[in-house]
């Protein structure tokens, strides 16, 4: 057979037909082409993220929350990680053996982790935050699904509720909420990083792309605080809360030179570590936000403005017979009634007359410029959270009975790092030293608000205060010289004075020769029958003091013989 | 010419090994880097956790209850107290 021959090939067909069929191809081609270009060259992003995030993924780098050190180096505060279990509630069914697993591992009820998981509702909800990272394994190991974890920190105080007050917290973020905690949270908080990474089929992490943004640690924090003063300061206080069934307390130690604040303890208080039932009350940091009425220990203040202003001497005799002082329909009264004093003896005895004859003798401006001068009515600016600035009201308002009143400190509402601040004037010199909550390592300068000879007679008066015959022979300490006033005053109530709650106070420092320390002790609304700062206050003050010289190496100044106390119910009362 | 390119081919090809394995160790040193930086991250952890726990066993509440109950420990009184001062004892 001849194929070329066949019919077939005999038919003709339009050329346009395949030419059509070639242009219509072409078109295509040229049509793919121009998408092509379009794809790679032209819109590329859209298709290389897609692309990129197939492979490359941003990796979150944790950055630690700084310590807090004490001023030896020992750490008060440090933040690990720990672990929060959360879950989708719609996804997440674990059977009923898992479940009681989960419950076991979690330490928490079944039927609340049921609870939590019945929440469809929501794409989220935390089962338990900060757990440890043993029990976190554990927990992944019963592979649930629709359960997942998140790395946290959790920060943890190893003093308890010694320190409670001065470090603060940080709530569940991580984030400072009172004290230290929160007052340095920019130098504490750590800046966490991201950077890019390119992971394989296994989740493994096999390239290092870019650094987006480096990790910063948080910075330690070192505070002028030392935990050997601190501990024995809280110590003492919740003993003297319990022993005079006081309903608050409150004790301030600083060192005089530099101006640190070496302690701060305040009762009652709480533990940071376990806040679940916490009232407002235990929270307060009383010494820093709350202020009273000082009482007698701002008579010193009153005394060295007459000193200064050269109204009297420490010889001058004042006359304080009957021991009652009117002014203008109000009575002044001293519990201990002498016919004179000397002017150092008003403040040893702690005679309100003899102290309100001497402020009328100032004019009123010149006690209000004092009580300015030495911290009063402005914040001590250490820094703490909610720093009470105290009250001193403008003179030009003041009436006669009302500054009378004031030179033994009634009238004025001040805190007690604000007092303890003010009788490091004494003990230094006359100067008025900058406090800090934190270690410094150059003595700061001081304002001088007195003359030297004026802080050295006070000291000497405030020294007589404190030994037999004095209000304060309890705040004697074996081998140191001490110098202090008692405070003791009636608690304001409704506006009116209430006849039997006051507050006991003692400041003082030591050694009296080349002060220190001073330590300022306040006891709130002691019930158990005393009352008197000399009693009351005093004894701790003595404990603390004695306690944190030896632990700062001070070199005793004085004779090492046992103390001398007055016979028992023979000791100077102080004038309430 | 021939010669050449053949000659060129292995090198071409030698090339392209080295890359692979060149390649496969930087990705296998990575690993090891992560692995080591993860330790690192892990005795960090650690470190802080024994802080926490050495601060506290040597809580001062702690340790003077030992000192006055186990150990019997005691301040001394007053009158059985002498100080040594730098200047008499350097006679």
């Amino acid at each position: 057979m001849n194929f070329a021959a066949s019919p077939v090939l005999e038919l003709t067909l339009p050329v346009w037909r395949s030419r059509f069929l070639l242009y219509v191809f072409v078109a295509g081609f040229v049509l793919l082409l121009g998408r092509a270009v379009y794809l790679q060259g032209l819109n590329n992003d859209f298709l290389q993220a897609k692309g990129e995030s197939r492979y490359s993924r941003v990796m979150e780098v944790p950055a630690n929350r700084g310590r807090v050190l004490d001023r030896n180096g020992e750490a008060l505060a440090i933040s690990t990680p720990v672990k929060s279990i959360w879950a989708i509630p719609g996804e997440a069914h674990p059977g009923p053996r898992q479940l009681a697993r989960l419950a076991a591992l979690l330490e928490m009820p079944q039927t609340e982790i049921e609870k939590r998981l019945a929440d469809t509702g929501r794409d989220f909800v935390f089962v338990k935050r900060q757990i440890s990272p043993e029990a976190a394994e554990r927990v992944a190991g019963l592979h649930i699904p629709g359960l997942f974890q998140n790395r946290e920190y959790r920060r943890y105080y190893p003093s308890g509720d010694v320190m409670a007050h001065v470090l603060g917290f940080t709530g569940a973020d991580d984030i400072g909420q009172e004290g230290v905690e929160l007052a340095f949270q920019e130098r504490l908080a750590g800046k966490p990083g991201s950077r890019r990474v390119i992971k394989d089929r296994l989740g493994q992490t096999v390239e290092d792309i870019e650094s987006i943004k480096a990790a910063q640690d948080g910075n330690d924090l070192t505070l002028a605080l030392d935990a050997r003063i601190q501990n024995l300061a809280f110590s003492q206080l919740k003993a003297a809360v319990a022993q005079n069934r006081a309903k608050a307390g409150g004790v301030v130690v600083l060192d005089i030179e530099s101006g640190e604040l070496l302690a701060l303890a305040n009762f009652p208080t709480y533990n940071p570590n376990n806040r679940n039932k916490l009232a407002g009350t235990q929270l307060r940091n009383r010494a820093v936000t709350d202020t009273f009425e000082p009482g007698s220990t701002l008579k010193p203040f009153t005394i060295a403005l007459a000193l200064e202003a050269g109204r009297v001497r420490p010889e001058s005799v004042i006359q304080t017979a009957p021991g009652t002082l009117s002014i203008g329909g109000a009575t002044i009264r001293d519990a201990h009634v002498e016919r004179s004093l000397t002017v150092a003896q008003v403040i040893q005895k702690s005679s309100n007359v003899g102290a309100a004859k001497i402020a009328l003798g100032l004019s009123p401006e010149s006690m209000w410029e004092m009580f300015r001068d030495v911290g009063f009515g402005s914040t001590p600016g250490l820094g703490f959270p909610g720093e009470a600035a105290g009250k001193v009201r403008p003179f030009r308002s003041w009436r006669p009975i009302e500054q009378a009143t004031m030179s033994y400190g009634h009238g004025i509402a001040v805190s007690l790092v604000q007092l303890a601040r003010a009788y490091s004037v004494f003990a230094r010199d006359g100067e008025l030293v900058p406090l800090s909550l934190v270690r410094v390592d150059a003595p700061p300068v001081g304002r001088r608000v007195m003359a030297p000879k004026t802080a050295a007679a006070v000291r000497a008066m405030l020294e007589l205060a404190v030994n037999r015959d004095g209000t304060a022979p309890r705040a004697q300490i074996v081998g140191y010289r001490v110098a202090g006033k008692t405070g003791t005053a009636h608690k304001q109530e409704n506006g009116a004075y209430a006849p039997d709650k006051y507050v006991s106070s003692f400041v003082g420092f030591a050694p009296a020769s080349h002060p220190r320390l001073v330590v300022a002790v306040m006891i709130d609304e002691p019930s158990a029958g005393r009352y008197y700062g000399g009693t009351v206050a005093a004894p701790v003050f003595a404990q603390i003091m004695a306690g944190a010289l030896r632990a700062l190496d001070v070199a005793p100044d004085r004779q090492i013989q046992p103390i001398e106390l007055p016979p028992e119910g023979q000791e100077v009362k102080e004038s309430v | 010419m021939a010669r050449l390119n053949l000659l060129l081919l292995l090198v071409l090809a030698v090339c392209a090994l080295g890359l692979v394995t060149s390649q496969h160790r930087a990705r296998r040193f990575f690993g090891e880097l992560e692995q080591e930086q993860e330790r690192s991250r892990q005795l960090g952890v650690e470190y802080g956790q024994l802080q926490l726990e050495a601060s506290t066993w040597a809580v001062h509440a702690r340790v003077e209850r030992i000192a006055s109950r186990q150990l019997h420990m005691r301040v001394p009184e007053a009158k059985r107290l002498q100080i040594a001062r730098p200047a008499e004892a350097a006679k």
